[in-house]
């Protein structure tokens, strides 16, 4: 093992449970609770109860010392979740912060949760993990009651110690009660798997009004760790007799093995070839030896034809191509053909979003070791439940024999190239016998990851002769967000899968602007085409972090700013003039008054000479969270650079778990949000993807920090919580793009805003 | 293969490798010193930084052959939670990484540049970290605790 079992406070007790020939506390719907308690520690010598989603052992379980260990089938990514959810199952059992210990993403210890998707790791998985508090906070309090004779109300629970309300002394520790022991106790599963499941028992969750631990800005205990050295990362991970391998990918996409020479790399010690159909890939005993056969390796690839447009055309290739799918968003209202027909005055506009890259921090790594028949997965992917499932596909054995492991990675942001490191190493595992680590290198992490799609964006607002905005027609075509699916859960998902002949399925998914405005007249659509390539694209697209959302909201909001300054109207009136959500209208004011935002159409017309600055606001809902920020940047006309100085940002998820986390997980939102705009566009010429590297695929660098990003939390403890990994990334591009407006009087419509696109916009 | 002595973290170790193989496969497979990460190869992203006597030096592109008796000083060997550099407490103070997978590229090039400079104005102190990459976006942190360890080191 690694050892970061020993080292890391959050994991280090992923040990204290020990699993077999535990005792089980049975507390089961279909028994009467007198009736366990009556058979008592009959029960007491089973094992522990399946790990199936409708068990509270699931969930929750009460180690010998008292402490608490929560199994968590979704994971932190970096953002501080396991201490949100430890604040959640602390506070609903009356526990110390400190007595709760998170685990996540094993597939032997949690059950499907969903893995890191959509923001749901509070919405919905702290949902899960307060009601299972919950009830075992019941359950531990009604065996209190037998223990001492009392009734369960006249008890109530102080650190982990179930007492009398009016004696103290009359007291049984949850140790006591079931330390070391299992919940046997049956929850009302709602039979969904993933980010859906639910899982509630008979007990209701406190009063907010009652929280001591939730809405407290508590710190994280793992950066520590990270800080002094003393914790593994996912490519850290070593299993005895372990070999590397090291994926071969073709120059040209589409091109597969006619003739690989295994004879090139005879003399690298240990260097072995693994070769079916389009799947190539070499291991050696050691990682430089690996490396070098990798490069040494002759193969002759078939005579793909090179399947890409040339990149200028990219734009031309979405608005020609055929549409697979269109779909309407909601509901449409009103006649909105009918509305233009009649309009005084249309204004239109078109917004264009390129393909960008995870481009993860580090190229994904896994090991997979077989043993035994057992697969045993280590992998940084956010869903390690789903990867358990691909590779028990993609080696033809029961998932029940495959073990998956999440161990942090070098970030993710959605369906990155994590799941499919895990496929190569399971399928290079099972050719070679031996564990095998597979590093893919920093050409293929950027160059081969899934790719947030590309897309076009057509809005266009009908005016009456009174300057009212009497329709509104929002359209989004591009490539499908789900062309692989978001985890790799299948072989026609994965590039293993897809290289090694798996049937191929394209699905379709798009979305359309999430806000209230209210026109009378209004209808959002998305329309998908086919990919470029249909087979093991580095073009093929899925979820990047807020999938299709920053794209979307782009276009929508600097929309929005267009028709505003058509009326010559200030943004922020022109907006609170239609949007009806009380909550939006909350984030949109908080935001303005946080930034001074004066009063004013835009653009600005008091500025001359080279360096120009401006103000732009957008906003956005995303699954019930909203954001609104107000962008302010500079603006070097001479050279076309941006800065974007400073962001006021109002946020509301409802109630806050943690303040602290909630800010820093903002922060993190709006700088990779300038990056996004500012630099990332993936490049490709015909026969591949030529963004390939750091210098090709330029992110945001630390000298373009914004000087200041004001965060303003607005807190609705009444309220269940929402999502905020993503929400604060989406409304950014346009913020920036409506401030680039203000202070020069030009609307940019095409991402990324890079040095050269603005200055050759502003001459 | 060449058998070499490298000095790691203040201890002399041997092993026997390519001179060509870069210092960090040295480090982390030779010496399972897992703290200097992986990150690009091509020295464009700081995650595989160390010191080498005192500099901040790529080892993902500085082959191992080149090190000779320079000191190699890891993140491990930085400082201790007994006993911290002050960069890497105030990364603790400040709560800067979320996947923490770039912070041997942060710590180790600030560490380098704040030992070799007192009261950094911050335009300085962009500039010694220009170049170094974090996904996560976490850029406004990084600068937080950057100044607050220049504050500690007067």
């Amino acid at each position: 093992m690694t050892k970061m079992d020993n080292v890391t406070h959050f994991v280090s007790r992923r040990s204290l449970l020990k699993a077999g020939g535990a005792l089980v506390v049975s507390i089961g719907t279909p028994v009467a609770f007198d009736t366990v308690l009556g058979i008592g520690e009959a029960f007491a010598q089973g094992a522990k109860p399946p790990l199936t989603p409708d068990q509270l052992s699931s969930y929750i379980a009460v180690n010998a010392d008292g402490t608490v260990s929560a199994f968590f089938g979704k994971m932190d990514m970096g953002q501080g979740l396991f201490v949100a959810i430890a604040q959640m199952v602390a506070e609903e059992l009356d526990v110390p912060f400190k007595a709760v210990t998170v685990i996540m993403g094993d597939t032997a210890t949690s059950v499907n949760q969903g893995g890191a998707s959509g923001s749901t790791g509070i919405q919905m998985g702290g949902k899960q993990m307060r009601m299972a508090a919950a009830e075992a906070r019941r359950v531990l309090v009604e065996m209190a009651a037998a223990k001492l004779a009392l009734s369960a109300d006249a008890l109530t629970v102080t650190d982990g110690v179930v007492h009398a309300k009016d004696d103290a002394s009359k007291k049984a520790s949850y140790a006591e009660l079931i330390g070391g022991r299992y919940f046997n106790v049956q929850l009302d599963w709602n039979k969904e798997y993933g980010n859906l499941l639910y899982a509630p028992g008979k007990a209701k969750p406190k009063d907010a009004k009652d929280y001591k631990i939730v809405g407290k800005p508590i710190a994280r205990e793992d950066i520590a760790p990270k800080v002094y050295a003393q914790e593994d990362f996912c490519t850290d991970v070593r299993r005895p007799g372990m070999v590397h391998g090291r994926m071969i990918r073709p120059a040209v996409a589409g091109a597969v093995p006619v003739k690989v020479d295994e004879s090139s790399i005879k003399d690298i010690p240990g260097a072995r070839v693994v070769w079916e159909k389009g799947f190539l890939g070499v291991v050696a005993d050691k990682e430089w030896d690996a490396i070098k056969a990798a490069q040494a390796l002759k193969v002759e690839w078939s005579d793909a034809k090179p399947p890409f447009p040339d990149q200028a055309a990219l734009y031309d290739h979405i608005r020609s191509a055929a549409v697979r799918k269109r779909e309407i968003g909601g509901k449409e209202a009103g006649n909105v053909d009918d509305a233009f027909k009649t309009a005084a005055r249309v204004v239109e506009a078109e917004y264009e979003w390129p393909f960008q890259s995870h481009a993860c921090m580090g190229p994904a790594c896994a090991v997979v070791e077989i043993k035994d028949g057992n697969v045993t997965c280590w992998t940084g992917s956010q869903k390690p439940h789903f990867v358990r499932n691909g590779i028990a596909l993609t080696l033809g054995v029961p998932a029940e024999k495959v073990r998956s492991i999440w161990v942090v990675g070098p970030g993710s942001y959605g369906r990155s190239d994590a799941d499919d490191a895990a496929m190569d190493a399971a399928v290079l595992a099972n050719a070679v016998g031996k564990p095998v680590r597979v590093q893919y290198t920093r050409e293929q992490a950027t160059g081969w990851d899934p790719k947030g799609p590309a897309s076009i964006h057509r809005a266009r607002a009908a005016i009456d002769a009174s300057g009212n905005v009497v329709g509104y027609e929002f359209t989004s075509k591009g490539f499908s967000r789900i062309d692989v699916n978001t985890n790799g859960g299948a072989p026609k998902d994965t590039l293993a899968g897809q290289l090694r002949g798996t049937e191929l399925k394209s699905a379709d998914g798009f979305g359309v602007p999430a806000e209230s405005y209210e026109f009378t007249n209004k209808r959002l659509a998305w329309e998908t085409i086919p990919p470029l390539l249909d087979r093991s694209s580095p073009l093929r697209s899925a979820h990047l972090r807020d999938p299709v959302g920053p794209q979307i909201h782009f276009a929508s909001e600097s929309f929005m700013d267009e028709v505003a300054a058509a009326l010559n109207l200030d943004p922020i009136e022109f907006r609170l003039r239609h949007v009806k959500d009380a909550r939006d209208v909350a984030v949109i004011k908080a935001a303005a008054e946080k930034a001074g935002w004066q009063s004013r159409p835009s653009p600005r017309k008091d500025q001359t000479g080279n360096k120009v600055s401006g103000r732009g606001i957008a906003y956005a809902q995303r699954n019930g969270t909203r954001s609104a920020i107000v962008a302010e940047v500079e603006i070097d006309r001479a050279s076309g650079k941006i800065w974007a100085r400073k962001f006021t940002i109002a946020h509301d998820c409802g109630q806050i778990i943690n303040p602290d986390g909630l800010k820093h997980t903002i922060e993190g939102n709006i700088v990779q949000g300038v990056s996004r705009t500012l630099w990332e566009e993936v490049k490709f010429d015909g026969k591949n993807v030529t963004s390939i590297d750091w210098m090709t695929y330029p992110i945001l660098d630390i000298t373009e920090t914004p000087e200041a990003i004001e965060v303003v939390l607005i807190n609705h403890p009444e309220l269940p919580p929402t999502g905020a990994g993503e929400p604060s990334i989406r409304p950014v591009a346009a913020a920036i793009a409506n401030a680039i407006f203000d202070a020069t009087g030009v609307r940019i419509r095409r991402v990324p805003f890079s040095p050269d696109r603005v200055k050759q916009a502003l001459s | 293969m060449a058998r070499m002595t490298l000095d790691v973290n203040g201890k002399a170790q041997t092993i026997d490798a390519d001179p060509d193989m870069p210092l960090l496969y040295a480090l982390r497979n030779e010496l399972s010193l897992n703290n200097p990460h992986f990150g690009c190869g091509l020295a464009q992203c700081g995650a595989c930084t160390v010191h080498v006597d005192g500099q901040a030096v790529r080892s993902c592109v500085t082959p191992v052959s080149a090190v000779g008796s320079g000191k190699v000083v890891t993140l491990a060997g930085l400082g201790t939670p007994e006993k911290p550099h002050p960069i890497q407490k105030a990364y603790v103070e400040e709560q800067v990484p979320q996947c923490g997978y770039c912070i041997n590229g942060w710590i180790m090039t600030a560490a380098a540049f704040l030992n070799q400079t007192k009261k950094p104005t911050d335009a300085q102190i962009k500039e010694a970290l220009t170049g170094l990459k974090c996904r996560c976006g976490t850029h406004m942190g990084i600068l937080r605790a950057v100044k607050r360890a220049a504050a500690m080191m007067g």
